[in-house]
């Protein structure tokens, strides 16, 4: 039998131009910026900059803190969302709900607020001073950041791994537990391993726009926590140099790719010890 | 274990919604102050409706999130069927792979890489401003059509091809099979699509930051430029009113959802 197609392959003509244009090129222009100097001549400056100590450093600490903010989202989230399944259908419904509003707030507002907590005349300070003790510095460290990035970034966690908990079968768990499993073995055995997609897209989802951040670091961080967001985005908008902030965006890239396919290696060893 | 639970998940919540909460508290405050709480007033809501700049600014986003949640739904629906309609397997994993490309990469890298294209193209057409609204539209409606299409297919998956069979061999045209049987069973991953293109462009601060022109500016990037300073609690007072509304929508959203799934369940 023939079989009858849904419809015609041409309406997509559109966006397969599309994509070319505006998402192909861009990268290529990309490369092309990474790889020439102000006046359009093939150089490798840009990248040879990079590879000095500070650009380095910068780096390093931005998946460091990338790196830090993820693990600590995911150690959170997977016990909130274990948790979450063992609730009622209308507490889960309403409890998926309130994981998702704050991810319509602003993340600059939210990331704003936080910095209201925490700084010099903020509210922590303002309340420890009241009750008659010293100041703390919160802002302007590494751990305000790395706040910054759980906070913002703990829902696309919490989510995944919530979905792939609730769609595991019963009868596996009670299989495990028939067989002598206890409690802790079904969990590591059975519910972590079946888990492990769920977490693998929380990680991503987290990590990726925790590397490539501006606005948190230049909130919570001050000066002296830049990360590599900051200085593609000071290329771009104060010193003019598309070219030095083209090539690190295109190593940005790259490292995001090499991290997330060690990340992919790690999570599809079966016995990968990830958590516990 | 029951008692942890509860309390674990308490926990959590209080950690999500204490900066909402601050929020919310400062923005009544009758002090320019936002961490000494001095009295309720509703200064900085009147404040608020008499700044230009803040109502401009917040016409601009819903124009924008408006034509660009339309164009994207338009240009990504057509390109689910199309996509889904392809013979060949490996045309049709190249452009989920593309597809897949503003998703994966970090919004700072897709807003540069756009912004160079449009600086190029702007450098060899010798335009003097090459960033505008138009390329702010063009970047918005980019980054929005993947998730259209990636909320469309699984409907046309879903699909049940003896249908649109069915309907050729009662005499309808290709055409009319497929506004008659195919576009209602996925309009719903259609409408699904435009509702979250248009939140997504609403919320966008990073890609819009590097592809605006001077004259025209949204709210997230006001909210950027407020922020670099002081602020006073009139943003609070947007942010809470922001807050409100997509609280009400989503409330709205979840009781009309409940009733058509007992309808359903009735029939």
């Amino acid at each position: 039998m023939k079989k009858v197609s849904i419809g015609n392959p041409h309406v997509a003509t559109p966006y397969v131009i599309w994509s070319v244009i505006f998402i192909v090129v861009p990268l290529l222009m990309v490369a092309y910026y990474s790889f020439t100097d102000a006046n359009g001549s093939f150089t490798f400056e840009n990248i040879s900059t990079i590879f000095q100590f500070n650009y380095l450093r910068i780096f390093g600490e931005s998946i460091l803190y990338a790196f830090v903010a993820t693990a600590i989202t995911l150690v959170i989230s997977y016990p909130l969302a274990y948790f979450m399944t063992k609730t009622s259908l209308s507490t889960q419904a309403t409890l998926m709900l309130l994981v998702m509003l704050p991810m319509w707030m602003n993340l600059l507002i939210r990331t704003y607020s936080i910095s209201n907590i925490l700084e010099r005349n903020g509210i922590i300070n303002t309340a420890l001073d009241m009750l008659g003790f010293e100041k703390v510095q919160l802002i302007n460290t590494p751990g305000a950041v790395i706040l910054g990035m759980v906070y913002n970034f703990i829902p696309y966690m919490i989510l995944p791994i919530y979905s792939v908990l609730s769609k595991i079968d019963n009868r596996l768990i009670e299989a495990s537990s028939d067989l002598g499993a206890n409690g802790l073995v079904t969990l590591r055995r059975v519910i972590l391993p079946l888990s492990m997609p769920g977490a693998v897209s929380g990680i991503t989802m987290v990590f990726v726009p925790s590397v490539s951040t501006f606005y948190i670091s230049q909130k919570l961080g001050g000066i002296h926590n830049e990360l590599i967001g900051d200085v593609i985005e000071q290329q771009f908008k104060l010193n003019n140099n598309y070219n030095l902030g083209a090539s690190l965006s295109l190593v940005l890239m790259v490292m995001i790719i090499i991290s997330l396919a060690i990340m992919n290696r790690f999570a599809s060893d079966d016995d990968g010890g990830v958590i516990v | 274990m029951k008692i942890i639970s509860k309390i674990y998940i308490a926990l959590i919540m209080v950690f999500l919604y204490a900066p909402i909460l601050v929020m919310v508290l400062f923005s009544f405050n009758s002090s320019p102050s936002t961490s000494v709480f001095e009295g309720f007033s509703l200064h900085w809501y009147t404040e608020l409706f008499s700044n230009s700049t803040v109502l401009t600014a917040l016409g601009n986003t819903l124009i924008l999130a408006f034509s660009s949640a339309l164009f994207a739904t338009v240009i990504g629906s057509s390109a689910a069927v199309g996509i889904f309609s392809y013979k060949r397997r490996w045309t049709k994993s190249a452009i989920m792979s593309v597809t897949n490309i503003p998703m994966m990469n970090p919004d700072i890298v897709t807003g540069i890489s756009m912004m160079l294209l449009f600086v190029f193209f702007g450098k060899m057409l010798a335009m003097r401003n090459s960033l505008s609204f138009f390329t702010l539209l063009i970047a918005h409606v980019t980054f929005n059509i993947p998730y259209v299409i990636l909320s469309v297919m699984p409907k046309l998956g879903q699909l049940d091809r003896h249908l649109s069979e069915a309907a050729l061999d009662l005499g309808c045209t290709p055409f009319k099979a497929f506004f008659k049987v195919i576009l209602p069973s996925i309009s719903s991953g259609i409408v699904i699509g435009f509702i979250m293109s248009f939140t997504l462009s609403l919320d966008d601060f990073v890609i819009s930051y590097f592809t605006t022109g001077l004259d025209f500016q949204t709210l997230p990037l006001l909210i950027y430029s407020m922020t670099k300073r002081r602020v006073t609690p009139d943003m609070y007072a947007l942010s809470t009113l922001m807050f409100l509304t997509i609280l009400i929508l989503l409330i709205l959203f979840n009781f009309a959802q409940s009733r058509a799934n007992r309808k359903k369940a009735k029939t």
